[in-house]
């Protein structure tokens, strides 16, 4: 089965054309694609563990007897 | 509009769609670059990234995106993102547009390019950005290879380069 294409404009000429990707740039996308879908899950992970650390600092704050409107002033 | 913006090149896609769209040989004689795209793609998702690769390198990107869904706004790093591409779940026959610029392309400096960017869609969910990108590279940008995060470039998308001079 034929590789998708990939569309190359020659910005010194003008000239567009359509080339088959080879089989090395096929997984060359396949790898980049992994890597990014890897560091934005990490990013997800770090966004959601400070997201929780926000409310067990909040939940502390309120335990030593701040109210909520407090809190909100002092962490926002 | 001042003459010194000048269009470089412009791509449709066409009915086979493309997996990438690739500027090449890019001329070093402007001050900035400035690309638009209007972007669709096959994924089953209302939208997805449009990543950029430069000078072949996926490596050193870094920045920090601001956005809305349509009911949520909010803040994440990211890397590589130049715009917003509506996938196959969102409303037919519609696209992600988007602009970034690229100051001083050619110096020997890293390269810092900002992007704005929003999909369309004809319902609640619908994702627009504003994003800042490094590439800590001191290279000039040569080629600029645009992908989806997810599926193929559909017909019709598009992709313009223009030349911006100083004077």
């Amino acid at each position: 089965m034929a590789n998708t294409t990939k569309l190359v404009v020659d910005c010194s000429t003008g000239i567009t054309e359509t080339i088959e990707l080879t089989d090395a740039e096929v997984a060359q996308m396949q790898v980049d694609a992994e890597t990014y879908a890897a560091q934005k899950a990490a990013e997800e992970t770090s966004a959601a563990a400070v997201e929780a650390k926000k409310v067990s600092g909040k939940a502390k704050l309120k335990a030593l007897g701040l109210s909520d409107a407090e809190i909100e002033a002092l962490v926002g | 509009m001042a003459n010194t913006f000048i269009k470089i090149a412009t791509v449709t896609v066409g009915s086979g769609g493309a997996a990438t769209i690739d500027f090449t040989s890019i001329p070093q004689t402007y001050t900035d670059l400035k690309l638009v795209t209007s972007a669709r793609h096959t994924e089953a998702s209302v939208s997805n990234d449009v990543l950029i690769t430069i000078n072949s390198s996926t490596s050193n990107f870094t920045g920090r995106r601001a956005y809305g869904t349509g009911s949520a706004t909010g803040s994440d790093t990211t890397a590589r993102v130049v715009g917003v591409t509506v996938g196959a779940s969102a409303t037919a026959s519609v696209f992600g547009n988007n602009e970034a610029y690229f100051p001083n392309y050619t110096s020997a400096n890293f390269k810092a390019f900002s992007a704005d960017t929003t999909g369309e869609n004809n319902a609640t969910l619908n994702f627009s950005f504003i994003i800042g990108n490094l590439w800590s590279i001191t290279s000039a940008i040569t080629s600029i290879t645009l992908t989806a995060n997810g599926g193929s470039f559909v017909q019709y998308t598009t992709a313009t380069l223009y030349g911006i001079k100083s004077s």
